[in-house]
């Protein structure tokens, strides 16, 4: 497929430019790792004074930290530059995208992938595949199928919020902060238990904002926990129908964001 | 009936503009940036789009090539609406913005060129024997390797060019191709741009501020002003309109009585002794030859000069002509 072709000549440039400033590379992976780290070391810590949390024991919550980890630093290699669209518009490169025979938002991510976020996503695989080696549970074909759909599908409903923070970006101005808070913001709260979320919190971050589907929900049905109020166990498997329904959100979003640029009326 | 390159009709573009008024009440107005544009350019042509900055000529080469709607009228660049067929309009036109690089800043010219090669979909071998052709017609190869960042606005410019025209494009759109760059290079650039558009009989759209481009490339010039069209012609045929003459500057030997009713002239000034005089020459009814001995029969001439018209000079006499109108 040629088009494939120019996204992976695109994606192959980009990660090349990145390598090739050797040491601030291997700092910014560094730092994206130790961050990964602290963030598991805040979950350690918890768990070490408190043996159940919201439902969960500390094989379980680090279970969820992983997956969710996992979902994330793949959906901020491939989309995280998104929320530039500001610099974009400033830059005129924007103007360059819309002069090239791509789709304007493939153009955009794949010619910002970031390679330094590579570090997290590693350390998220390790802890995972130690959580898994340790946590309880009962293998059957259907749940070792949903453990390889559930980082894609995470990944792919992350992806999706950064689509829609970038979107937003059309209409704020300079507001990177805001949509970072609700990235950022929604990959923090589907690391943990959301069942330690205050019920409204836990229905916005399930029913509006798809975060607990990346790592909790599929957790409780990998181990046959029962969910909390509101959430039901059996949603734990319909990841991939969140994902599909939080990306034609963002895509009505950024085609409308993108329409407002283009002034095509809307 | 062949296709015309360019088809625009009624073409115009709002922007609405929001400022304060008071503390917190924003008043909303609708500024016209392009007012009903209609003009037609057909294949192979090489038109010269001049005016004044902000006189709506960036806006309407957004619109042509799918950057921006218009806000009513339309527009039909190669046959397709711009904006709805932009991916595929995208494949046949090639458009350098002077002022901001279509180019990935941290990678070498060969990288971005390869890039650009598969986004367009070219077959590995004829991508490298027309990038090989243009590096060597606009003279690349010596810093072919170094990022983007590094090249001088010369170099970068023409590796602009270059990757521009990599997919052998049916329409060149170039805004302000030349700003910046010292003669020499500008040159250089003009004279591969002439080539390149006989060659292979390419549409040539050019935004500019430098007159030498417009003499050097353009066989028609549109002249837009406050968004609207103002003239559509030659240049000659421009500067005719205007008024706007060549005017010859003589030194004379002595001091002399003022130069009034050489035929074919007027006289525009004197300095207060008559040594310097400055005729404006009517090119239909004179020529300079017969101007200068008319003048050497009431005065020696020791040096004379012809001043052409300055186009920035033209376009503003255009202005004022149609302001009083």
């Amino acid at each position: 497929m040629p088009i494939w072709q120019a996204y992976r000549a695109l994606i192959g440039s980009r990660a090349r430019a990145q390598a090739s400033y050797r040491t601030s590379f291997i700092f910014d992976v560094a730092g994206s790792t130790a961050l990964g780290l602290v963030e598991f070391g805040e979950v350690y810590v918890i768990f070490h004074n408190v043996p159940v949390l919201g439902g969960l024991d500390l094989n379980a919550a680090v279970l969820v930290f992983a997956l969710a980890n996992l979902a994330f630093s793949i959906a901020d290699i491939a989309c995280g530059q998104l929320d530039e669209i500001p610099t974009h518009l400033r830059a005129g490169t924007l103007d360059a995208v819309l002069l090239r025979p791509l789709p304007a938002l493939a153009q955009l991510a794949a010619g910002d992938v970031s390679m330094r976020r590579l570090g997290r996503g590693a350390f998220a695989l390790v802890i995972l595949v130690v959580a898994l080696s340790r946590a309880d549970i009962e293998w059957t074909p259907a749940r070792s199928a949903l453990l390889a759909v559930t980082p894609p599908a995470g990944a792919a409903i992350f992806a999706a919020l950064f689509v829609a923070a970038g979107a937003a970006q059309f209409w704020l101005i300079d507001a990177q902060e805001v949509t970072s808070a609700f990235t950022y913001g929604s990959g923090y709260a589907g690391s943990f238990s959301a069942a330690v979320l205050p019920l409204p919190v836990r229905v916005l971050f399930t029913f509006v904002i798809p975060a607990t589907f990346t790592a909790y929900l599929p957790t409780i049905a990998l181990l046959g926990l029962p969910g909390p109020v509101a959430l039901p166990a059996w949603l734990g498997w319909c990841a991939p129908v969140a994902a599909v329904l939080i990306w034609a959100a963002a895509l009505l979003g950024w085609r409308a964001g993108l329409r407002r640029y283009t002034g095509a009326g809307g | 009936m062949s296709m015309d390159a360019v088809a625009a009709e009624g073409l115009s573009r709002d922007f609405v503009v929001r400022h304060r008024a008071g503390r917190v009440r924003r008043v909303r107005h609708v500024a016209r940036a392009v007012d009903a544009l209609t003009f037609r350019i057909a294949p192979g042509e090489s038109v010269g789009y001049i005016g004044a900055n902000g006189a709506g000529k960036s806006t309407t080469i957004k619109m042509l090539t799918g950057i921006l709607a218009p806000s009513s009228g339309s527009v039909l660049t190669l046959g397709l609406v711009p904006l709805r067929q932009r991916r595929d309009l995208a494949r046949r036109i090639g458009v350098v913005f002077g002022q901001r690089s279509q180019l990935w800043w941290d990678l070498p010219l060969a990288e971005s060129f390869r890039i650009l090669s598969v986004i367009h979909r070219l077959a590995p071998p004829a991508a490298a024997q027309r990038v090989a052709e243009l590096v060597e017609r606009l003279e690349l190869g010596s810093f072919l390797a170094t990022p983007v960042r590094q090249l001088s606005l010369g170099q970068r410019m023409r590796g602009e060019v270059a990757a521009a025209l990599i997919h052998r494009p049916a329409l060149l759109v170039l805004d302000e191709p030349t700003v910046g760059l010292d003669v020499l290079s500008k040159e250089r650039l003009r004279l591969f741009l002439r080539e390149e558009m006989a060659q292979h009989g390419r549409t040539l759209l050019l935004t500019t501020h430098d007159v030498d481009d417009v003499q050097r490339l353009c066989e028609r010039i549109l002249v837009i002003d406050h968004g609207r069209l103002a003239y559509d012609g030659t240049l000659p045929g421009l500067v005719d309109r205007v008024g706007a003459q060549r005017v010859l500057v003589v030194d004379l030997a002595g001091p002399a009585d003022a130069l009034h009713g050489i035929p074919g002239t007027t006289l525009i000034d004197a300095d207060p002794a008559g040594m310097r005089q400055r005729l404006a020459l009517h090119p239909e009814q004179t020529s300079a030859a017969a101007v200068l001995a008319a003048i050497s029969a009431r005065a020696t001439v020791r040096d004379l000069a012809i001043e052409e018209p300055d186009i920035e000079d033209v376009v503003r006499r255009l202005y004022a002509a149609s302001r009083r109108r």
